[in-house]
C-alpha cells in the first residue's frame, strides 16, 4: 500500500460520490464510473503489495491473483452497467427531452397520498386498485407493442 | 392419526385443485372425507375411553428436532368426533344451502383443511405441533371469512380475525417457547407429566392464555367473532361455534387441571371468562340479525366454559367438557336453523321475520329444541351440562371471588334465557311493537326446505335432546374422556333431574330473570342498530393509526429523490467509517510508503488530474472523453501493481465505454443541465470529500491489518497441477471461480438485452415524433434533433468519411479478429483470455462502424442475441458436464496428445468455457453497439420504411 494509491483512491471516490448527486443521468453515469474504479483499487491494494504477474514460471515475489480475478470481472461488469444506464439516459432523452433523474412517481404520490389521508381521512390508498393501476397508465411507455 | 391429516389434506387438494371451474361434485367429496375422519374416530373410541392411549409421531426436520408428535386420548376423541361429526353434518347441509356458484371447490377444499387443521391442533402432543396446527386454523380461517372477497366488509372481518388470532398465536408461541425451555421437553404429556416450577412458568401461562383468548373470542379479544359472520351461515357454523373457537378452549383445558393454581392463571380466566360472559349476552340482546344474536351469545357461552374448564378442578373440568360438548350441538343446530331461514326467506333480521311457525314447523320446533339446550331448560342436554357446572362452581373453595364467579354465571345465563327467548320469539313469533319500520316478510312467498337442508340442523336439534334424557350414559363418557384431563373427573356422572338444591333454584332465578328480561325487551323493541362496540372501535382506530403512520413514514423516507436516497446510503457508509475509525481500527499505518514505484506515481498523477477535470467540465463530451483517460491511467497502475490481465481488461473497457458514450451522447444536448437544488455545492463538495477520505483511509487500514496468508497462495500452487494453466488470474476466472463467472456473463448478457430493448424503444420514440430526418412525416431539415449535438456526428454520412480511416481499418479488421481469437486461446498460460478477446473483437467492430458507417454494423449477418445464447450454453455445457462422469462442476479435464505435424499437444477442457465468455461478450458489446447506432438517423435508410411500416401497424392496433 502506498499514500499515492491511498489518494488516488480517495480522489476518485469522492468526485464519484460528487457526481452520483446530481441529477443529470450522464453524470451519475460518470460519478458509478469513477466510484468503480475506486472500488477496484481498494480491492487490489487490499490483496498486499505490488510484485511480477501471476504467471507461473516469471519468478519473483508475484502479486496476489485472487484480487485481480475479482477485479477483472468487476470491470467487465461495470462495462455491462455503463452501457445499460447509457441506454436509460438515451431513452429517458427521447421521452422526457432532458436525462434528469425524476422524483419516483410512486413514491411521490404515496407521500401525497399519506398527507391528503391525514387531512380528510379519505379512502386507504394502499387498499384502492385504481389508485395503482391509474398511475402507471399516466407514465408514457412508447412503444411496448 | 397422521393418515387422517393426509386424508384432509388430499381432499382439500382435491376439492381446490379445479380452481374456479369446480362444480358441485366438490362439497360431497369433501362430506365423505369428513364422514371417513368421523368413522375412524369413532373404531377407536371404545379403545380410548377403556384408556388405551396411542401416540404416533412424524421426523418433519430431523435437523432442528421438528418432530410432529400426536397423541390420541380421551379429550382428543370428543373433539374429534365433534370435528368431524359436525363437519360432515355441516357439509352435507352446505350441499343444500349454497347455491351454484363457483367457489363451492374453495369451500369444500378449505372446509376440509380446517378439519384436518382442528385435528392436528386437538391430537398434538408437542408444543410446536400444536402452534403449527393453530396458526393453520388462522390462516383457513382467515381465508374462510374473506370468502366473499369482493366485500370490503368481509375483508375487513377477515383481517381482523386474522390479525387477533394470528398476534394471539404468536404470544402462545412465546409461552410455548418459554415453557419448553423451563421443562426442557417440548412433549405436552411429559410437561403436564412433570410441571416446571420455575420463575418463567407465570408468564409462560400468561401468554398462552393470551393466545387462548384470542383465539376463543374472550375479553378483551372478543371482538373480532361478530365480524367473522360475514362468511356464509355453513362456515360461521362450524368455524365460530362449534370447532375453530374452542381451539383456545382445548389448549386451556388441558393446561388447568395441572397449571390453574399458579397465579396468575386463575384469576385471568376467571376475570376474561366472566366479562365475557356478561358483555356477549348483554350485546346479544341488541342485536336484530339472528345470526348476530348467535355470534354475542357464543362470546358468552364461550365465557362461561373458559371459567368452566379453566378452574381446574375435577368437578368444573367435568361440567366443562360437558358443556362443551352440549354447546356444539346446540349452536351449531342454531346456526343452521338460521341458515335456512335466511335461505327459505331471504333475511336474518328478527324486525322483518314473521309468520314462520307455520311455514317452517320443523326448523321451528328444531330452533326451540335447540335454544332450550342454549337456556339450559330441561330436558335438555344444555340443562343437564349447565346444572352441573353450577353445582362444580358452588361447590369450590374460593371465598369471595368464587361468590363473584357464580354470581356472573348466573347473570349471564339469565341473559342467556332472555336472548335465546329473544331470538325465538323474533324469528318464529309475531313482530314487535316497535318495529314498524321495517317492512315484514311474506310468509306466503317461503319456500318449504327439502329434507335433506332440514337433515342437519334437525338431527344436532335431536341430540341435544337425546343427551339429555339419557343423561346417565353419556355423562359416564364423557367421564372417561374428562379423565384424561383431570383423572378424578371419572367420579363424576350426569343426571336429568338433580333434585331441588341450590343449582336448580339458581336455574329457575336464571329462567325467570330472563324471562322478564326478554319481555321488557319485546315491549321495548327499538328500530335502532345497535352501535359498534368500544372495543372494536379501538381496534379499528389503532389499526387505522398503524397503516397511516405506516403511510407517513413512508412518505418522510420514501421522498422519491435519487439523490437522497444515494446520500442517505453514503451517509450511513460515512458513519461506518467513522465508528472504525472510533474503534481504533487504524493500525499501522507507519509501513505505508509513499509510493510502489516510479510508474505508479506517474500514473497515479495523470489519472487524479483528468479525475479532477471530469469534475470542472460542463461538456458531455469532454467529461466522457476525460473519464475514458482516466482510465487508461488507471490501466498503467494496474500494470505497475504486476496485474497485466487487469490492465489489458481495462485498456479494452474504456475504449469500449468511450465508444458507448460517444453513441450515446451524440443525442444528448452538448452541456449538462443546471445542478441540483436539493442542496448546496459545498454541503455535496463536503459530503463527497467524507465518503473519499473515508475510502482512501479503508483502503489503508485494510491492506495493513492483513493476518491471514492469501488464499491466492494455494491457487497459485494447485493453478497448474488442477487447472492445467500458467496464467493463475484466468485459471481463477475460468476453473476456481468459475461459476462467478458464469455468473457474471449471464449478468452481461442480460444487460445486453436491456440495451436492445431500451435503445429500441428511443428508436421508435423517435420515429413516432418524426425526428428522423428522413422520415416521410417529416419535410424539414435532414439534422432534426441534431441540430443541438455539435460533436455529434458519429457515424458519418458518407461524404464525410475519411479515406484512410476506412482504408487502415479494412486492413486492420481482419487482423483484430485473428489477434481476439488467438488471445483467447493463450490467455490459459499468459495475459489474455476469453474477456480480453471478445473485448478486442467487439473494438473492431466499433472500429469498421466509425470508419464505414452504421450499415457495416447492421449487416454482419450475425444476431448477436444468438451469440450470447451460444456462449452461455457453451459455458454452461462445461461447467455441468463433469456431472455426467461423477465428477464436481466445474472439474477441469486436461488431454494431452500428439498430432503429427503439431506435435504434443495440450487440452483443458476450461478453454472451452473461456470460449463460451469470449462469445457473450462479443455478442453482448456488439448487440449493444448495434442498438444504440441504431437509433442514429443515418442507420440504414433503407430499413426505414420497414421499420415506419410496422410502427404504424403498432399504433393503430
Amino acid at each position: 500500500m502506498s499514500w499515492a494509491m491511498a489518494t488516488l483512491i480517495g480522489l476518485q471516490g469522492a468526485a464519484g460520490t460528487y457526481l452520483l448527486l446530481h441529477r443529470s443521468l450522464t453524470r451519475i453515469i460518470l460519478g458509478i464510473g469513477l466510484l468503480a474504479n475506486a472500488v477496484n483499487l481498494i480491492a487490489l491494494t487490499a490483496g498486499g503489495s505490488p510484485g511480477s504477474p501471476p504467471i507461473i514460471g516469471e519468478g519473483g515475489e508475484t502479486a496476489d491473483p485472487l484480487p485481480q480475478a475479482l477485479v477483472l470481472t468487476a470491470i467487465v461488469i461495470g462495462l455491462g452497467v455503463t452501457a445499460f444506464l447509457l441506454a436509460t439516459a438515451l431513452r429517458s432523452w427521447t421521452i422526457d427531452g432532458n436525462d434528469d433523474v425524476e422524483d419516483d412517481i410512486e413514491d411521490v404520490r404515496l407521500a401525497r397520498a399519506a398527507l391528503e389521508s391525514d387531512r380528510s381521512s379519505g379512502p386507504d390508498p394502499t387498499t384502492s386498485d385504481s389508485e395503482f393501476t391509474g398511475g402507471l397508465d399516466e407514465v408514457p411507455e412508447a412503444g411496448d407493442s | 392419526m397422521i393418515a387422517l391429516l393426509a386424508l384432509q389434506g388430499i381432499v382439500a387438494m382435491i376439492c381446490l385443485a379445479p380452481g374456479r371451474r369446480s362444480e358441485r361434485w366438490a362439497i360431497p367429496v369433501a362430506t365423505f372425507g369428513m364422514f371417513i375422519g368421523f368413522i375412524w374416530i369413532l373404531t377407536q373410541a371404545s379403545a380410548v375411553t377403556s384408556g388405551e392411549i396411542t401416540t404416533e409421531n412424524w421426523n418433519w426436520v430431523p435437523q432442528l428436532g421438528l418432530t410432529l408428535d400426536f397423541r390420541l386420548d380421551g379429550w382428543a376423541l370428543l373433539m374429534g368426533l365433534l370435528i368431524f361429526g359436525i363437519g360432515t353434518l355441516v357439509l352435507g347441509y352446505s350441499h343444500f344451502y349454497f347455491p351454484k356458484r363457483p367457489d363451492l371447490g374453495k369451500i369444500a377444499g378449505l372446509l376440509a383443511a380446517f378439519a384436518g387443521a382442528m385435528w392436528g391442533l386437538v391430537a398434538a402432543n408437542g408444543l410446536f405441533t400444536l402452534f403449527l396446527f393453530w396458526e393453520l386454523t388462522s390462516v383457513i380461517s382467515f381465508l374462510l371469512i374473506g370468502l366473499e372477497d369482493r366485500s370490503s366488509a368481509a375483508r375487513k372481518a377477515a383481517t381482523r380475525a386474522f390479525l387477533v388470532t394470528g398476534g394471539g398465536g404468536i404470544a402462545m408461541l412465546a409461552g410455548l417457547i418459554l415453557l419448553s425451555s423451563a421443562s426442557g421437553t417440548s412433549e405436552i404429556s411429559e410437561i403436564l407429566a412433570n410441571p416446571p416450577t420455575n420463575g418463567v412458568v407465570p408468564a409462560a401461562l400468561v401468554l398462552v392464555l393470551i393466545g387462548a383468548f384470542a383465539k376463543s373470542a374472550q375479553f378483551p379479544l372478543h371482538f373480532w367473532l361478530p365480524g367473522a359472520m360475514a362468511a356464509p351461515t355453513p362456515i360461521s357454523a362450524y368455524l365460530h361455534s362449534a370447532t375453530m373457537v374452542k381451539a383456545g378452549l382445548v389448549v386451556v383445558a388441558r393446561f388447568a387441571p395441572v397449571f390453574a393454581e399458579v397465579p396468575p392463571w386463575r384469576f385471568m380466566v376467571l376475570t376474561a371468562g366472566s366479562i365475557s360472559l356478561l358483555l356477549g349476552g348483554m350485546r346479544a340482546l341488541r342485536q336484530h340479525d339472528a345470526k348476530l344474536i348467535l355470534a354475542h351469545g357464543t362470546v358468552s357461552q364461550l365465557g362461561l366454559l373458559m371459567i368452566l374448564l379453566g378452574v381446574g378442578t375435577a368437578g368444573t373440568t367435568y361440567a366443562g367438557v360437558a358443556l362443551l360438548t352440549a354447546h356444539a350441538l346446540f349452536k351449531a343446530s342454531l346456526f343452521l336453523n338460521i341458515g335456512v331461514v335466511d335461505h327459505q326467506v331471504g333475511t336474518r333480521d328478527i324486525r322483518r321475520l314473521r309468520g314462520l311457525l307455520r311455514k317452517l314447523p320443523v326448523i321451528a320446533a328444531a330452533t326451540v329444541t335447540a335454544g332450550a339446550s342454549m337456556a339450559a331448560i330441561p330436558p335438555t342436554f344444555g340443562f343437564v351440562a349447565k346444572e352441573k357446572g353450577l353445582d362444580a362452581l358452588l361447590k369450590l373453595d374460593m371465598g369471595f371471588a368464587g361468590t363473584i364467579t357464580v354470581a356472573a354465571v348466573v347473570v349471564g345465563s339469565a341473559f342467556t334465557v332472555a336472548y335465546t327467548v329473544r331470538l325465538l320469539m323474533g324469528v318464529f313469533g309475531n313482530r314487535a311493537p316497535g318495529t314498524a319500520g321495517h317492512p315484514p316478510v311474506n310468509p306466503a312467498r317461503v319456500k318449504i326446505p327439502s329434507w335433506g337442508f332440514k337433515f342437519a340442523p334437525v338431527l344436532l336439534a335431536f341430540l341435544s335432546l337425546l343427551f339429555g334424557l339419557i343423561a346417565g350414559p353419556v355423562g359416564d363418557w364423557l367421564g372417561k374422556v374428562a379423565s384424561s384431563l383431570d383423572p378424578a373427573s371419572n367420579a363424576y356422572h350426569l343426571v336429568l333431574w338433580p333434585g331441588l338444591n341450590s343449582a336448580l333454584a339458581l336455574s329457575v332465578v336464571t329462567w325467570v330473570g330472563g324471562s322478564a328480561i326478554a319481555w321488557w325487551l319485546y315491549r321495548h323493541e327499538r328500530d335502532a342498530d345497535a352501535g359498534v362496540g368500544f372495543a372494536t372501535t379501538l381496534y379499528d382506530r389503532s389499526y387505522n393509526g398503524l397503516l397511516l403512520g405506516a403511510r407517513k413514514i413512508t412518505a418522510v423516507t420514501h421522498s422519491g429523490s435519487l439523490p437522497v436516497y444515494v446520500g442517505v446510503a453514503l451517509a450511513t457508509l460515512i458513519a461506518c467509517f467513522v465508528a472504525a475509525l472510533a474503534a481504533g481500527d487504524l493500525r499501522d499505518l507507519g509501513t505505508t510508503r509513499i509510493t510502489n514505484s516510479p510508474i505508479e506515481l506517474g500514473a497515479v498523477a495523470v489519472t487524479a488530474v483528468l479525475t479532477v477535470g471530469i469534475l470542472r467540465t460542463q461538456r458531455r463530451f469532454s467529461a466522457a472523453l476525460l473519464l475514458g483517460g482516466a482510465g487508461y491511467g488507471l490501466a498503467i497502475v494496474f500494470l505497475s501493481y504486476g496485474a497485466p490481465d487487469l490492465a489489458f481488461t481495462q485498456f479494452l473497457v474504456e475504449t469500449l465505454v468511450i465508444v458507448l458514450y460517444l453513441l450515446v451522447l451524440a443525442r444528448l444536448p452538448e452541456k449538462f443541465s443546471r445542478p441540483p437544488s436539493w442542496a448546496p455545492g459545498v454541503v455535496r463538495g463536503l459530503f463527497a470529500a467524507a465518503v473519499g477520505i473515508g475510502l482512501a483511509l479503508f483502503a489503508v487500514a485494510t491492506s495493513a491489518v492483513r493476518s491471514d496468508y492469501p488464499v491466492g497462495d494455494r491457487l497459485t500452487s494447485l493453478a497448474e497441477p488442477a487447472g492445467g494453466g500458467k496464467n493463475v488470474v484466468n485459471v481463477i476466472l475460468v476453473d476456481f471461480r468459475g461459476w462467478d463467472t458464469l455468473g457474471e456473463i449471464a449478468v452481461l448478457a442480460v444487460a445486453a438485452v436491456g440495451v436492445i430493448n431500451l435503445a429500441a424503444v428511443a428508436r421508435r420514440e423517435m420515429l413516432r415524433r418524426g425526428l428522423f430526418a428522413s422520415a416521410p412525416a417529416n419535410n424539414g431539415t435532414r439534422f432534426g434533433i441534431r441540430q443541438s449535438s455539435v460533436d455529434g456526428d458519429v457515424g458519418p454520412a458518407p461524404q464525410w468519411r475519411s479515406v484512410i480511416l476506412t482504408t487502415t481499418t479494412r486492413g486492420l479488421v481482419p487482423v483484430l479478429a485473428v489477434t481476439s481469437v488467438y488471445l483467447t486461446f493463450r490467455g490459459h498460460n499468459a495475459p489474455g483470455g476469453g474477456f480480453a478477446g471478445g473485448l478486442v473483437l467487439s473494438i473492431a467492430v466499433a472500429l469498421r462502424y466509425f470508419a464505414e458507417g452504421p450499415g457495416s454494423v447492421r449487416k454482419l449477418g450475425i444476431d448477436p442475441i444468438k451469440l450470447m445464447g451460444a456462449g452461455l450454453l457453451l459455458a454452461a455445457i462445461v461447467a455441468g458436464y463433469p456431472l455426467a462422469t461423477g465428477g464436481a462442476p466445474m472439474e477441469s479435464t486436461i488431454w494431452k496428445f500428439t498430432l503429427p505435424l503439431i506435435g504434443q499437444v495440450k487440452l483443458v477442457s476450461s478453454s472451452f468455457f473461456d470460449i463460451g465468455v469470449y462469445l457473450v461478450v462479443v455478442g453482448s458489446v456488439v448487440g449493444a453497439i448495434r442498438a444504440l447506432v441504431d437509433t442514429d438517423e443515418t442507420a440504414g435508410e433503407a430499413n426505414l420504411a420497414d421499420d415506419l411500416a410496422t410502427d404504424e401497424v403498432g399504433t393503430t392496433r
